[in-house]
């Protein structure tokens, strides 16, 4: 019982250095492709996030999220690219 | 309880080995040369990254419903991340994006004769 919140603790920090990189990405481009990497990234850090702080919470809602938020990522990804695939880098 | 327990240690281990995954690949995302090899490592951190971390999650919380949903959430983003990295990779490609130089060899240069930039 002890174990867990040091582990989400930590694991939410490697994760959120993960965020904070792949937002990096997103300034710098420098495609349009480079930007919708960056936040495919980051949703899915902040997909973990919201995964992990499921445990801290004690309450089992945010695990809808959790699967809402996977599906809607790869829906954006997809049309992300279209767009890239459209007007060129 | 002694097999709770060892539930609990399992998924901490998938957990924290899913936010490494991911770390890495974020700092893969901001040091690798070309979109291409950006788009490599990013699907590693959405695919196995994020799977390892919701397994984990669902193995910590043990109940029916979290098993039940984080499962398919975990089926879900296992199947539809390379999905999504290859189609990002392909526009990027078709775009005319720009290769790394040191690019051994280009096997999609001969099918896209016309490459640079015309029929988009």
């Amino acid at each position: 019982m002890t174990m867990i919140p040091v582990v989400t603790t930590v694991a939410l920090a490697m994760i959120a250095l993960a965020f904070l990189l792949a937002l990096v990405r997103v300034v710098r481009g420098p495609s349009i492709a480079d930007r919708a990497l960056g936040a495919d990234v980051a949703l899915s850090g902040a997909v973990a996030a919201i995964a992990i702080l499921t445990l801290s919470a004690g309450s089992e809602e945010f695990v809808d999220l959790v699967l809402i938020a996977t599906l809607l990522g790869f829906l954006a990804t997809v049309a992300l690219s279209v767009l890239v695939g459209r007007r060129g880098s | 309880m002694n097999a709770v327990g060892a539930l609990d240690i399992v998924g901490a281990v998938l957990l924290l080995l899913g936010a490494a995954l991911v770390l890495l690949a974020g700092i893969g995302l901001l040091r690798f040369p070309d979109v291409l090899t950006r788009a490599s490592s990013g699907s590693k951190a959405t695919g196995l990254g994020l799977t390892l971390v919701i397994v984990g999650v669902a193995l910590v919380l043990a109940t029916p419903r979290a098993l039940v949903v984080l499962g398919l959430a975990a089926l879900a983003q296992l199947v539809t991340a390379p999905v999504a990295g290859h189609v990002i990779a392909r526009a990027a490609y078709r775009s005319g994006a720009p290769l790394w130089e040191g690019t051994h060899t280009d096997e999609l240069a001969a099918h896209y004769a016309t490459h640079p930039d015309e029929d988009a």
